[in-house]
């Protein structure tokens, strides 16, 4: 059946997003609980995490969802090629992301910082949630940038082999919507863990 | 008479089994949801009555303390998660939504196809986690910290919860954008069906509150799996937090639970009264009222777990105040009846009992939801009677009062009345005897959860088990009833209620692209006064 409502795929897009919003809602309700619990703790755990690489990554996910939607802007214009260079640079911003993203994790592991590691074993309760939190919501937050990235590469087949034009766009501005959430939960968690202190 | 849709596969050219498990339209979807959803409900009964045979006396005989306590876990986790949360509305919701709004399928008929694959893989891991490393004991509301300690294959019953779940909520998305972008021309929202209006209802409740759950499932895995510790006090995390995050979603669940049920009793009073609905826009509002008040109530459950008092009575508060829609519909199906010329039939039958169980078991709930009272009948057979009371009493009454009502329209047979009314007979009086007793034996203070109990609550419990036989013969030959009249002719009219909603306009079973001809709604979903 040939669909030409866009505007209710558009919908079901958003109301899918709702859904998203309220999966990482479940994490932030018990992360404002144990920041009010302890303050104190939850400073301390953002001075152990890197500032500038956390900084970087904001940059690199703002810069891909700019690209995101400069993308959808050309396959309206027709502008194939720089569509295709868009969406593929935005997809490869998304794979630096996890790059860094990987980089931390990978020190924070290596200086016993983990749960059940040497160092946060020693710590008191409250750094422990700091850490329990960064790892479940960076963790669930990489997730959602791998599944991205892998409906950007999807899009970008899509555009190259013409079946996503200017007159049908829905799977493109779907993939794009849902990369922009990604970005605006990372911009939440971005303050959250680094800046806390 | 034109083909219907069992003649015209719905991906054109596809037979056999492939024209079922490869189609994307609705009719047959609900249909395939059917016979996996009964498959699990009739499961989910055997467990329950296995439960209620071994409190039939006192003391360990059918089964260890361990056995029970997985009998009733996998009672409650396939009852809740496989038929009482989706039911009605993947069924009859599936079936219905798009005939009554005068559309030719869901927005999304791939989607839709997708969660029942979902749902029959959440089944397989429910089943599977049966044998993985023991069968779960935690009930079915995985509590930690003892969800997190216990050695049984809980990690894998949770994610069959999380599959499960995931396709509840797409399901919800697909009715909401069904609704919302494809009703019939002149189909506005105040000439929706009432059911149309209560799945509607209920698929924001499934969109927004799912993903709660999801994710408290998600951190048992992880801290099962990882050790991380957001819900264990020695790792600065907090069980109650457990608590809060999955009633946050577990309550409103429960109005996923009624509010179909509700709708569908909203469609039964007016059509066997002959007589409009009374206070159309009441019950509209009401719907909708009790899909957003109960989504602020969760915390009732959890007055004894240590929140602070301020948090008790608000809870408490709000909790009184989501009784007052659920009166109101009370009210309006009461009134529909006066003065309306009543035509009695197995689904009023079934309708009626629900409303006189709904009742009890709505006031009761009022019981535990005032703050006094909840300490004494806290985690009792009292809670137990009264969510058997609006589980079973409400919703699953509401389910084969709609399987009677719809039956002709699902499959273009009717079945026999004789056997239809001896059935919802046997199952309300064994109904009333098997859960009855329970308030009694939750006020003398018997807990829940347990394989026994004290010597002198054995009368009652021994009662309360000869009502589980009852109640079970009955829904058996009612289930029996039904399926026998598929062994007869395509016979049955196809408005044999003389009902004035939109799905009664097509032919029953419905053909293919449910209306041959540009389907024209009433301006008003319920008037009767055109012959009839």
């Amino acid at each position: 059946m040939e669909r030409t409502d866009a505007a209710g795929v558009r919908l079901g897009m958003w109301l899918f997003l709702y859904t998203e919003i309220m999966l990482f809602g479940g994490l932030f309700v018990l992360y404002s609980v144990y920041r009010h619990r302890y303050q104190a703790a939850f400073a301390a755990g953002g001075l152990e995490l890197e500032l500038p690489l956390g900084a970087l990554n904001t940059c690199v996910l703002l810069a891909s969802s700019f690209a995101v939607a400069a993308a959808v802007e050309s396959v309206r214009r027709g502008l194939k090629k720089a569509a295709l260079a868009f969406l593929g640079s935005a997809a490869l911003l998304g794979a630096v992301f996890l790059l860094v993203k990987y980089g931390e994790w990978s020190r924070k592991f290596a200086l016993g910082l983990y749960p059940g590691g040497a160092r946060l074993s020693a710590e008191p309760g409250g750094f422990k949630a700091f850490f329990g939190l960064y790892y479940a919501l960076t963790g669930l937050h990489a997730l959602h940038v791998s599944i991205g990235c892998l409906a950007l590469g999807v899009c970008w087949a899509l555009v190259w082999k013409g079946a996503v034009h200017g007159g049908r766009l829905n799977v493109l501005e779907n993939s794009g919507l849902y990369w922009h959430l990604v970005d605006i939960v990372w911009i939440f968690l971005f303050p959250l863990f680094y800046l806390v202190a | 008479m034109s083909d219907s849709f069992y003649e015209e596969p719905s991906a054109p050219g596809q037979t056999g089994w492939r024209a079922w498990l490869l189609t994307t339209d609705h009719k047959r979807i609900a249909l395939l949801y059917l016979w996996v959803v009964l498959f699990w409900f009739l499961a989910g009964a055997a467990f329950g009555l296995t439960a209620r045979t071994q409190l039939m006396a006192h003391g360990q005989h059918l089964l260890t303390a361990k056995a029970y306590n997985a009998v009733f876990t996998l009672h409650g986790v396939i009852m809740v998660f496989l038929f009482i949360i989706p039911g009605i509305p993947v069924i009859l919701g599936n079936f219905l939504l798009p005939l009554q709004i005068g559309a030719r399928d869901v927005f999304f008929p791939r989607l839709n196809l997708l969660t029942w694959y979902l749902y029959v893989a959440g089944g397989l891991l429910a089943i599977g986690s049966l044998f993985a490393k023991g069968a779960p004991d935690t009930g079915w509301t995985f509590y930690v910290p003892f969800s997190l300690s216990t050695q049984t294959g809980v990690t894998f019953t949770v994610f069959a919860v999380f599959v499960l779940g995931l396709s509840s909520m797409l399901t919800g998305l697909n009715f909401i954008t069904t609704v919302h972008r494809l009703r019939a021309p002149g189909m506005g929202w105040l000439q929706l069906p009432l059911f149309t209006w209560s799945v509607y209802a209920t698929a924001w409740v499934q969109l927004l509150a799912t993903p709660i759950i999801a994710v408290t499932l998600l951190l048992i895995i992880v801290e099962r799996v990882f050790g991380v510790g957001l819900f264990d006090p020695a790792r600065g995390g907090d069980p109650l937090m457990y608590q809060h995050l999955f009633w946050m979603y577990s309550h409103p669940a429960v109005y996923i639970m009624i509010l179909p049920g509700m709708g569908i009793i909203s469609e039964i009073f007016p059509v066997f009264s002959r007589k409009s609905i009374f206070g159309y826009k009441a019950i509209v509002a009401a719907t909708m009222g009790i899909a957003i008040i109960g989504s602020l109530v969760w915390a009732h459950h959890m007055f004894v777990s240590g929140m602070s008092d301020v948090a008790v009575l608000l809870f408490s508060f709000l909790t009184f105040l989501v009784a007052v829609p659920s009166a109101v519909k009370v009210f309006n199906w009461v009134s529909t009846m006066y003065r309306g010329s009543i035509v009695m039939s197995p689904p009023l039958l079934l309708a009626l009992w629900f409303v006189f169980l709904f009742t009890i078991g709505g006031l009761s709930g009022l019981v535990q939801g005032a703050a006094g009272p909840n300490v004494h009948i806290h985690d009792t057979y009292w809670v137990v009677a009264h969510f058997h009371f609006v589980m079973f009493g409400g919703t699953g009454f509401a389910f084969l009062a709609g399987l009677h009502f719809w039956w002709p329209k699902l499959f273009g047979r009717m079945y026999d009345f004789k056997k239809a009314y001896l059935g919802s007979a046997l199952l309300a009086a064994g109904f009333l005897l098997h859960y009855f007793p329970q308030f009694i034996l939750g006020l003398q203070g018997m807990p829940r959860r347990y394989y026994t109990y004290l010597p002198e609550l054995r009368p009652l419990n021994f009662a309360a088990g000869i009502g589980a036989y009852i109640m079970v013969a009955g829904l058996l030959l009612l289930v029996a009833n039904l399926l026998l009249s598929l062994r007869r002719r395509r016979d049955a009219p196809g408005n044999p209620w003389d009902a004035t909603t939109l799905e009664w306009q097509t032919s029953s079973p419905p053909p293919r692209e449910n209306f041959l001809a540009e389907p024209r709604p009433p301006a008003y979903p319920y008037d009767f006064r055109r012959g009839g």
